[in-house]
């Protein structure tokens, strides 16, 4: 798989999105802070996973296309498009890139909407894990999530995912970020090494 | 109206001592030579309605159809050259898309109609190509947006309307639609009364026999834009026949 832990989850009314902050060249930790929640727009957000230069030039290629777009349109964009030009770039160029985007926001027609585009395709799910960390608490997130929780369980849930993975998976550490979107906005938060939930072993 | 251009309308890439731009209103003048088409807006959707004269009895039923499909949630009904509209209703479609392979969902119906004015305004810059000689009218139903109706004309601009008529008897057919309240009218009572209008103001002095063409995008086809079904077409034309029939009377008995 790919370097990182991101995750993505849905509640009524608006997403979580969150992830570790590790940025690895093999072995050596190259940058231990990366937030790699990156703004595509006012209310869409997507997680960055795989090769770090990839995913970096993916959002910013979509942050500037959805500029334009919401321009011409006259209104905020919607997630779906958003996904969608994320998707169109991960599938022409497949065989040259290697990064995984999970793209989550709010628009004022579907509410909080999570979509994948891993290796080109397009699904709108409830929530997403993505990154080497994912494989680690799969199992977790699909025992603890539960249809309907509030935006207070969503991010407890989301930072009890990446705090699991964090502890497990190599390519994954440092602190945790987490960013909340819903009609108002978007809320930024950073949760510090010492703050994050410990589980068994820590 | 008529005026001479005289010098200053050989081209459209030449503005003339007043202001105009004398090839581009001659596009105009070939859409109001055409027969009419109205478009309205109501409630819950949108309703076309267009009448084409028939120039002679061997034509097929049904040929050289003016309304045409954009896409499955847009309509457009057009007057004017059927060719150059013909032509435009290829890049509608290609506009439309091309939106839904880059951005994932239904072209906004305002974008549509910016997209395509902004191309017919691109032939009314230049002496080597002439401007399209035709208007048309262009309307969509959206769950969260609502009904929607834009008309384009050959200057390359487009205006959102709640009802509209081109053709050359826009005037007659406004006045009609003015009477309308059409904000509290389904999509079904709008049929009745647009083939209402398309009658009144058809001449059949000058003009013999027409074909009505209806059509309607809204709640009533979820969001699709199809031709009226055959019963709901009969229904609105008798509608229509009846109340001219009415009005004959009242006009004698006001004699």
């Amino acid at each position: 798989k790919s370097i990182t832990t991101i995750i993505a989850v849905e509640f009524n009314g608006g997403v979580v999105l969150g992830s570790d902050s590790r940025v690895s060249a093999g072995e050596t930790v190259v940058n231990r802070v990366m937030n790699k929640l990156s703004l595509l727009h006012d209310k869409i957000y997507c997680a960055l996973s795989g090769s770090a230069a990839d995913a970096q030039t993916i959002a910013e290629m979509v942050n500037y296309q959805l500029d334009v777009h919401s321009i011409e349109i006259g209104e905020d964009p919607q997630v779906r498009s958003a996904a969608t030009l994320v998707k169109n770039i991960s599938y022409k160029y497949k065989e040259e890139l290697s990064a995984h985007l999970i793209v989550a926001g709010w628009d004022r027609r579907g509410g909080g909407q999570v979509f994948v585009t891993l290796n080109g395709l397009l699904s709108r799910q409830p929530f997403a894990v993505g990154g080497s960390g994912s494989s680690y608490v799969y199992g977790f997130v699909d025992a603890e999530y539960q249809k309907g929780m509030s935006k207070e369980d969503c991010q407890q849930f989301v930072v009890n995912t990446i705090s699991l993975a964090m502890s497990r998976d190599g390519s994954s550490g440092g602190v945790a970020y987490l960013v909340t979107i819903d009609e108002k906005g978007a809320e930024e938060k950073c949760i510090l090494g010492n703050e994050l939930p410990t589980f068994y072993d820590q | 109206m008529s005026s001479i251009g005289t010098g200053y309308d050989l081209s459209a890439s030449t503005f003339s001592p007043d202001g105009r731009v004398f090839q581009v209103e001659y596009a105009m003048k070939a859409v109001e030579n055409s027969s009419t088409a109205i478009g309205i807006r109501c409630k819950d959707g949108v309703v076309f309605g267009v009448e084409k004269l028939v120039l002679s009895k061997l034509y097929e039923q049904g040929s050289n159809k003016r309304i045409f499909n954009v896409d499955r949630h847009v309509g457009m009904a057009v007057a004017g050259l059927l060719a150059d509209a013909r032509s435009l209703s290829e890049v509608a479609r290609e506009e439309a898309s091309n939106f839904r392979s880059n951005y994932g969902h239904n072209i906004p119906l305002k974008h549509l109609s910016e997209r395509v004015a902004m191309y017919v305004h691109a032939y009314t810059l230049y002496s080597a190509v002439r401007p399209f000689g035709c208007s048309f009218i262009l309307g969509s139903y959206d769950q969260d947006d609502g009904p929607q109706l834009y008309m384009v004309d050959p200057s390359g601009i487009s205006y959102g309307y709640w009802g509209c008529a081109i053709g050359k008897a826009k005037q007659a057919a406004k006045t009609e639609i003015e009477k309308l309240q059409m904000k509290d009218m389904t999509c079904r009572e709008l049929v009745k009364e647009v083939a209402k209008i398309i009658y009144i103001v058809h001449d059949e002095v000058k003009d013999k026999a027409f074909e009505l063409e209806l059509s309607w995008v809204g709640e009533v086809t979820n969001g699709k834009h199809e031709l009226v079904p055959k019963d709901v077409r009969e229904e609105a034309e008798k509608y229509a026949k009846d109340s001219l029939e009415e009005e004959d009377d009242s006009d004698e008995e006001n004699m």
